[in-house]
């Protein structure tokens, strides 16, 4: 008995240990966020005692911040809502319809899923820069839509096959197309699905970096996560006003986390099998 | 594979079928838009990437090279850098996973308060890697967090510059990308463990086995399938998915000590305007995520049979 208890309990202290690590870094760099710098350098690692949100004021407020996180809600937003509607209607031909070659996309999908985006990245540079593209937010849209599509036609393949059949069925033969079906009967049984996909997407498009700092190379085109490491170089001798920066891209994710966060789980690990 | 076939029957009604004799059009409708993207953003450029990295020169004026460009590379000691230390980061997986197993096994054990935990270990992985990069910039510099622990708990001595010193700057990097992964393991290895029938653990809870033996012998045996699929998700991540640690904690420094084959490409195509030099590395990239993407496949393959 004894011994069970010590199991228990050197269990919980090192699971706290874990929790710790995870949210250490995390509270660093809202604490800092929070401190004014001459408190940070006098002590990076205090409480905040003297607490103030005039950091993230400065930077919100420093151009072309603003700009940063218009242009990364302008991208997030429409990549992942055209992405979620071509899945959507490439899954529904998938699992309801019938035609040459069904098999093969979706297993053309599967492997898409694991292809590294910066393999594609410098013939999709090259087509944007004879398109005219660069500097411009359509490129990018261009490019996380076509990333995203993979992963989402293999997660509503999968979650539209147990959408029942009889359903679907009994709409076609009272004479609905196949696009209301979709929309009045398939979509509403899936919206969960829907919604978890849409999250996990906007969360891909919202942290990438890389393909954004080629693709949008103007100041002021940049999006947030690019303009972020603009940020960096600039005030390095301001770690709480940098650090204020990144608390502000970190907020969303964190309030859709919070929203959702059996949503994400499920989300997230769809891909991995059981 | 076959339970396919059946919903697709069973929505299209057979008198329907029978009254229009040819085969619906919509399908294909449907399937178009998927077609297309993946076809621009994928079939396109992975064609293209295999015919540049023959060519040399700039976007606008590209001349064929034959196989120059890989000769180049490969005597690029740069180049060599960059691909040890993706295969170095590569001894991050094991680390992850075997922690993230521990995590989640204990986790599985009932403990009070585990969704709470899964939920905080699983936090960092959803994080932009960007703004988690700048706070460890921080903590990890000379004078930063780190080493002022270290230095008041008297081990000074073995501070080390953790993202100035060559020697040392890939652990500092290996060590963030097991922070931000670690959550996705347990949260998979806990979602498999919760999936197993629990018959077989109290058969062997009732034969005496002890708590260790339990796990050894008969969990992880049967999550055996989804720990191969994390160890290979995370060997591609590792591999081809590392740039925002790299860009933003060393910019590949000190000197080019830390690049990794993305950095490579990202600075030689778009800094340097080598357009054929970036195709280059890109399909050899390719190639080794190609070798990865092979085994999963094999894994999923195995999957579906069983």
């Amino acid at each position: 008995m004894r011994t069970r208890v010590a199991a228990a309990v050197s269990r919980q202290a090192f699971l706290l240990l874990v929790c710790v690590g995870s949210l250490y870094p995390i509270w660093f760099m809202v604490s800092t966020a929070l401190k004014h710098n001459q408190d940070y350098v006098l002590d990076p690692t205090g409480f905040p005692s003297h607490a103030t949100f005039h950091n993230v004021w400065v930077a919100l407020h420093d151009l072309p911040v603003p700009h940063w996180l218009l242009n990364s809600v302008i991208v997030t937003v429409s990549s992942v809502a055209i992405a979620t509607l071509i899945a959507m209607l490439g899954a529904y031909a998938i699992v309801f319809g019938e035609f040459v070659g069904r098999e093969l996309l979706l297993k053309v999908n599967v492997v898409l899923m694991v292809i590294p985006p910066v393999v594609l990245l410098v013939p999709m540079f090259v087509l944007m820069v004879d398109a005219g593209w660069i500097n411009s937010l359509r490129s990018v849209i261009v490019f996380y839509c076509g990333l995203l599509i993979p992963f989402s036609v293999f997660f509503l393949v999968n979650f539209f096959r147990t959408v029942p059949g009889e359903l679907v069925e009994a709409a076609v033969v009272d004479g609905a197309s196949p696009f209301r079906v979709l929309r009045l009967i398939v979509t509403p049984l899936s919206a969960a699905a829907i919604f978890t996909l849409m999250v996990v997407n906007a969360i891909y498009v919202w942290n990438e970096l890389l393909i954004a700092l080629v693709f949008l190379q103007d100041e002021n085109k940049r999006t947030l996560m690019a303009g972020l490491t603009l940020f960096q170089g600039r005030y390095n001798t301001n770690q709480p006003l940098i650090l204020a920066g990144a608390f502000v891209s970190i907020l969303p994710v964190i309030l859709l986390y919070l929203s959702g966060q059996r949503f994400f789980v499920r989300g997230l690990t769809a891909g991995i099998g059981k | 594979m076959g339970e396919r076939v059946e919903p697709a029957a069973r929505a299209l009604p057979a008198e329907g079928r029978r009254r229009r004799r040819r085969r619906p059009v919509w399908p294909y409708v449907f399937a178009l838009p998927t077609v297309a993207a993946i076809g621009l953003v994928f079939g396109y450029p992975l064609v293209m990437v295999v015919r540049d990295s023959f060519y040399a020169g700039s976007a606008n004026f590209l001349v064929y090279v034959g196989t120059a460009n890989y000769r180049n590379v490969v005597a690029d000691p740069v180049f060599v850098t960059s691909l040890k230390n993706n295969l170095k980061l590569l001894a991050t997986v094991p680390v992850m996973t075997v922690l993230a197993l521990a995590i989640a096994l204990f986790l599985n054990s009932r403990i009070r308060g585990w969704r709470a935990y899964r939920a905080i270990v699983f936090f960092p992985y959803i994080l932009p890697a960007t703004a988690i990069g700048l706070a460890f910039s921080y903590l990890l510099q000379r004078n930063g967090t780190l080493n002022t622990l270290l230095r008041d708990v008297g081990l000074g001595g073995i501070a080390p510059d953790w993202l100035g010193s060559a020697h040392v700057v890939m652990f500092s990097i290996g060590g963030v990308i097991v922070w931000q992964q670690l959550g996705f393991g347990v949260v998979v290895f806990t979602a498999a463990l919760l999936s197993l029938p629990p018959e077989v653990s109290e058969a062997a809870r009732i034969d005496g086995a002890r708590w260790w033996q339990l796990q050894r012998h008969v969990l992880i045996p049967q999550i055996r399938r989804t720990i191969e699929f994390f160890v290979v998700i995370e060997a591609i991540t590792v591999l081809s998915w590392v740039f925002n640690y790299v860009y933003v904690l060393t910019q590949a420094g000190p000197g080019f000590a830390s690049s990794v084959l993305e950095y490579y490409i990202w600075n030689n195509g778009f800094q340097n305007g080598s357009i054929g030099v970036a195709s280059t590395v890109a399909v050899i990239l390719l190639g080794m995520a190609s070798i990865l993407i092979a085994v999963f496949f094999r894994l999923r393959g195995r999957q579906v049979q069983a």
